[in-house]
């Protein structure tokens, strides 16, 4: 950054050829198969004609139904990128033995093990929840979109940008080696010079912004556009633990986007927030990165606790036992969530008071998390349980969650945590929470919201081939980390010396290929029922036999969501209206006002991502030239007049007809 | 494939020889056993509600009450139940978090001896280096790299710093882990009981050579630490500042080395971001900052005040190609390489057993 610059260097900033690992024949492979897969699929969709239609009907779209399928996408995209990299490190640990250096080298590695962390829980798990919530939560609450519709659509391009920000690092320079939280001082500018830690930053800036602003637009939906006579103790649990969810996000994603600001100001110019030298200080960061990050997991986990009380309450035939107390958990759980980050660094040297106060406050959490699980267990009693597949996931989450709660709980007693923690007893531990509640309950809403999304069930028998591999897959790759860690062995280590480790690793990576076979199944099934999508057609609408509004309409419901707003009187309203000999209205069709599709938010979220990789570069015209553009679109847009318009009279009237002629012919 | 080896004896941390260790291991095993009070039921219930009301079973045609969704008494044992638990936890973690505090020094030397209060602990200090451990022993005066001895029965105090990015000091044999931070000292108390040889690691991430961070620990007794101590001396070689600023510079798998002698200073010096000749401590700044800062005639003085430095974390060229000369003075090391090579393992442990 000293001296004179060249020519090159003004106009590419640190971008060279070295930029590109030519010298690394794994990631050589991987872009060879990117390139050529990308190719064939530009290709198919100008042979299809299908670039017209995909900007004019998705990416273009406000429709919240549109836009939540679309991060969902996006989380399997990177979900399978993210498993990659797991796989990878589990065939490193169970190579590099007995002197073998195994065939990852450090530079490699560390990049995969920090990549893999950054991208499972921002790119994966945050965009499947928030296309979960996006798709759900204004069908559960009668609303026809969410308050802020074009808000919407630029923040899942944000995140989407985001992602292709990671994507892109494995091509152009290098990833952050430095763990998924990005410690200073080992991320500041004299101890990660590259690229690596600068796309960390740019990537989570700019999806940040995608998620803090879905986070507000998603509580705005639930506070303000709610059914009449839907009362907030009358909203289904998994609106109410959305809302909570959108909460944590809105009160927490600012700091992580300080943090990272001043960690960028201190890698950019030279200021000492973090730096070891002139009074800067790494711990302040650490505290920092987790008042984020532990709000954070529950950002991740409570929405899914709303999905398995509906799916519970649904599949026994119940209303859901103790719904009060199931609302005051969640709140409870939102509050102290924030109160016990410190947990993530007993071993940082806080005397002991502290320590005991964090490790308490963690401990207490579980409380309304088992008032949770037993609120669960008595829905069920006295039920009639139909084990489809999104029940099943349910049962197999509440038991395996319960195991990952109790070696939470045993790492919050700070002198168990002096030995335990960041060993494969911790990495065991997260994953357990995260695959077993987490990645199960997307997986049970999957199963349970896919027949409303797209008018087809899914295939029932690579769902239990798929289920299998998961609860197998996971207990042979996670269980030896649980044994692992009690032999004191930490994470993130490349090379291992001890031989009798050694048969450890090696089941742990037959569990990862099993859970590999549970993801293939998974797109098997996928592949298999929109083969046979005739053959799974659900034409009822309420497959299920739902309690809550998202049921009572059409599957995949029109772009207006309802024809008619409902109107609420009971907290299980689908199954209420049901029970009381509910008629459609057949007649009396209104034109209805919806918001119009815009380019504004890809184009946005496009120079967004721009200016993230300028600013990774030190490509400064660059990065001056797309931020006055974002400036310029955006003002542009407030221009923008042709916002909204009205779905005319005849063809709701045409849409509701057709409905009408299914019903009759379905029989139902 | 290999038999797994499923007795927990083999696992250290089930298993440590340290009293601090063994007292953080039986409060793993307290507080399991206080949450499986709860949690056995639980699952035990999850599955035979499951299987019970499975639809089409005789208990779900009986039984089946789709509107029962509240009862007082229930809730009132399902928040209570956790809680009552919680307590009992929460309790036990604020007496054995006070107890077990990594700063505190020893009252026992194991369950049924205490410490006499006048008995003072032996200090080591640690430094985390890239990628090594560097161990000054200030009453001896005698230092070493990558190898880590302590007498059985004595307690020890451990001071622990780094030289670049966060590290974490951790001999699960001996106790509980520690932060090892630049520019700051950690502590940590702890006795060893029982002869062994075994590993210590680094337990926190710290750059491309973290793999490879680990030190050979040693337990000796008495007589046994005394020779180990008299072999370091024999070695001759001195730790200096200059010799500790080749040291720290970026190596892996250094071997284990010995220094007779070390600056007195050097660990303060460490801590206090100073190794260098002409660089300015920090315990002086603040002294200046406390006496109302040094004023605009000092700005000229900036660069003494510089210690994290560009590519300081990687590896030189010709020092990986020289090998040794990461290590200064390995030479003298006695029976260091060869000791290092085997204290990888459970078998150099088992035999100590």
């Amino acid at each position: 950054m000293t001296g004179t610059l060249t020519t090159t260097q003004m106009i590419l900033g640190r971008l060279n050829w070295d930029a590109f690992p030519l010298h690394e024949p794994i990631v050589v492979a991987t872009f060879a198969a990117v390139v050529l897969g990308g190719i064939a699929m530009i290709a198919a969709l100008s042979y299809f004609r299908l670039w017209g239609y995909l900007w004019k009907e998705w990416f273009t779209s406000v429709d919240h139904k549109k836009i939540g399928i679309m991060y969902m996408v996006l989380g399997l995209v990177m979900f399978l990128r993210g498993f990659a990299d797991a796989i990878m490190m589990r065939i490193q640990q169970a190579w590099a033995f007995n002197g073998s250096e195994g065939y990852l080298n450090a530079h490699h590695y560390d990049q995969i093990f920090t990549a893999h962390g950054v991208i499972m829980i921002f790119f994966v798990a945050m965009p499947f929840i928030t296309g979960l919530m996006n798709y759900i939560v204004p069908l559960q609450i009668g609303a026809r979109d969410v308050s802020f519709p074009f808000l919407n659509n630029f923040s899942f391009w944000m995140t989407a940008g985001g992602a292709v920000l990671v994507m892109m690092s494995l091509f152009v320079g290098e990833f952050a080696q430095t763990g998924w939280l990005a410690y200073p001082p080992l991320s500041g500018i004299d101890y990660s010079p590259a690229t690596g830690v600068d796309y960390y930053i740019w990537a989570l800036q700019v999806a940040g912004v995608g998620t803090t602003l879905s986070g507000i637009n998603l509580i705005a939906t639930i506070v303000k556009m709610r059914a009449p006579g839907m009362s907030l103790m009358k909203m289904p649990v998994f609106t109410w633990t959305s809302l909570c969810a959108n909460v944590l996000i809105v009160a927490s994603f600012p700091i992580l986007t300080a943090t990272l600001v001043l960690l960028s100001l201190d890698r950019y110019v030279g200021t000492n927030f973090f730096t070891n030298d002139f009074g800067g200080n790494p711990m302040m960061y650490v505290n920092l990165i987790w008042i984020w990050g532990h709000p954070e997991v529950y950002i991740l986990i409570l929405p899914l606790f709303g999905v398995f009380s509906e799916v519970t309450s649904t599949f026994s035939g119940k209303r859901l036992f103790g719904y009060t107390s199931m609302v005051y958990a969640t709140c409870t759980i939102m509050v102290l969530s924030y109160l016990v980050w410190l947990h993530h660094f007993f071993t940082m040297g806080s005397g002991a008071s502290v320590n005991s106060f964090f490790g308490i406050t963690t401990m207490i959490i579980s409380i309304p998390t088992g008032a949770k699980l037993f609120n669960w267990l008595f829905t069920m009693y006295r039920g009639k349980i139909r084990f489809e597949l999104p029940m099943m996931w349910t049962v197999a989450f509440m038991l395996t969650f319960t195991i990952g709660g109790m070696t939470g709980v045993l790492l919050a007693v700070p002198p168990a945590d002096f030995v335990l923690h960041n060993s494969l007893f911790l990495i065991a531990h997260f994953h357990n929470v995260i695959i077993g509640g987490v990645l199960f309950g997307l997986f049970a809403a999957i199963n349970y919201w896919w027949p409303k999304a797209f008018g087809f069930k899914l295939n029932v028998f690579w769902g239990k081939v798929s289920f299998w591999c998961w609860n197998i897959g996971f207990w042979l790759a996670f269980g030896p980390l649980y044994v692992l860690g009690l032999m004191g062995v930490t994470r993130r280590l490349r090379v291992l010396d001890d031989p009798t480790l050694h048969p450890w690793f090696i089941v742990a990576a037959i569990g990862a290929a099993v859970i590999a076979c549970g993801i293939g199944a998974m797109l098997i099934q996928f592949a298999v029922s929109i083969w046979k999508r005739e053959e799974y057609k659900e034409l009822s609408g309420d497959p299920w036999d739902g309690r809550t509004l998202e049921w009572a309409t059409s599957s995949p419901p029109p772009d207006y969501n309802f024809a008619f707003t409902p109107v609420v009187y009971d907290g299980d309203t689908w199954t209420d209206m049901k029970k009381h000999g509910y008629q459609r209205p057949l007649s009396g069709y209104q034109p209805i006002h919806m918001p119009s599709n815009t380019g504004a938010g890809i184009i946005l979220a496009g120079l967004a991502t721009v200016c993230g990789f300028a600013l990774i570069w030190y490509i400064w015209w660059l990065a001056g030239l797309s931020f006055v553009g974002i400036v310029g679109v955006a003002i542009g847009h407030t221009f923008n007049y042709k916002r909204d318009f009205y779905i005319p009279q005849d063809v709701v009237t045409r849409t509701e007809e057709e409905r009408t002629r299914i019903l009759a012919s379905a029989g139902v | 494939m290999l038999a797994l080896p499923l007795t927990a004896c083999d696992w250290v941390v089930m298993n440590p020889s340290g009293d601090v260790a063994v007292q953080q291991r039986d409060l793993i095993l307290i507080s399991t056993a206080l949450m499986l009070l709860i949690v056995v039921p639980v699952m035990a219930l999850i599955v035979w509600f499951a299987w019970r009301y499975r639809s089409a079973s005789e208990a779900a045609e009986k039984e089946y009450d789709p509107d029962w969704d509240h009862s007082t008494k229930l809730e009132l044992l399902i928040w209570s139940a956790p809680l009552l638990i919680i307590i009992a936890l929460g309790a036990l973690t604020w007496v054995s978090t006070h107890k077990l505090d990594p700063y505190r020094p020893l009252d026992r030397i194991d369950a049924q001896t205490p410490i006499d209060p006048k008995v003072k602990p032996l200090v080591i200090q640690v430094v985390a280096l890239d990628w090594k451990w560097l161990f000054i022993y200030p009453e001896l005066g005698i230092a070493t790299v990558n190898e880590m001895a302590v007498p059985t029965n004595v307690p020890v105090r451990f001071d622990i710093t780094a030289s670049t990015v966060m590290n974490s000091f951790y001999v699960p044999e001996l106790a509980g882990m520690i932060y090892a931070m630049p520019g700051m000292k950690t502590q940590l108390h702890a006795v060893a009981n029982q002869p062994v040889a075994s590993t210590g690691i680094s337990a926190n991430y710290s750059g491309a050579g973290f793999s490879h961070m680990r030190f050979a620990y040693k337990a000796l007794d008495r007589a046994g630490f005394e020779a180990w101590a008299a072999g370091v001396k024999a070695s001759g070689a001195s730790l200096s500042r200059d010799v500790y600023l080749k040291l720290a510079k970026p190596s892996e798998k250094a071997p284990v080395a010995y220094f007779a002698r070390s600056d007195p200073k050097l660990f303060d010096t460490i801590v206090n971001l100073c190794p260098k000749p002409g660089q300015r401590c920090m315990s002086e700044l603040m002294h200046i900052d406390r006496m109302g800062g040094a004023g605009k005639e000092s700005a000229h003085d900036i660069g003494g005040l510089q210690y994290d430095m560009p590519d300081s974390h990687v590896i030189e060229q010709s020092d990986e190609n020289k090998g040794q000369e990461t290590a200064p003075d390995a030479g003298h090391a006695a029976s260091g390489p060869a000791d290092h090579s085997s204290h990888s393992g459970a078998d150099a442990h088992a035999q100590h057993r």
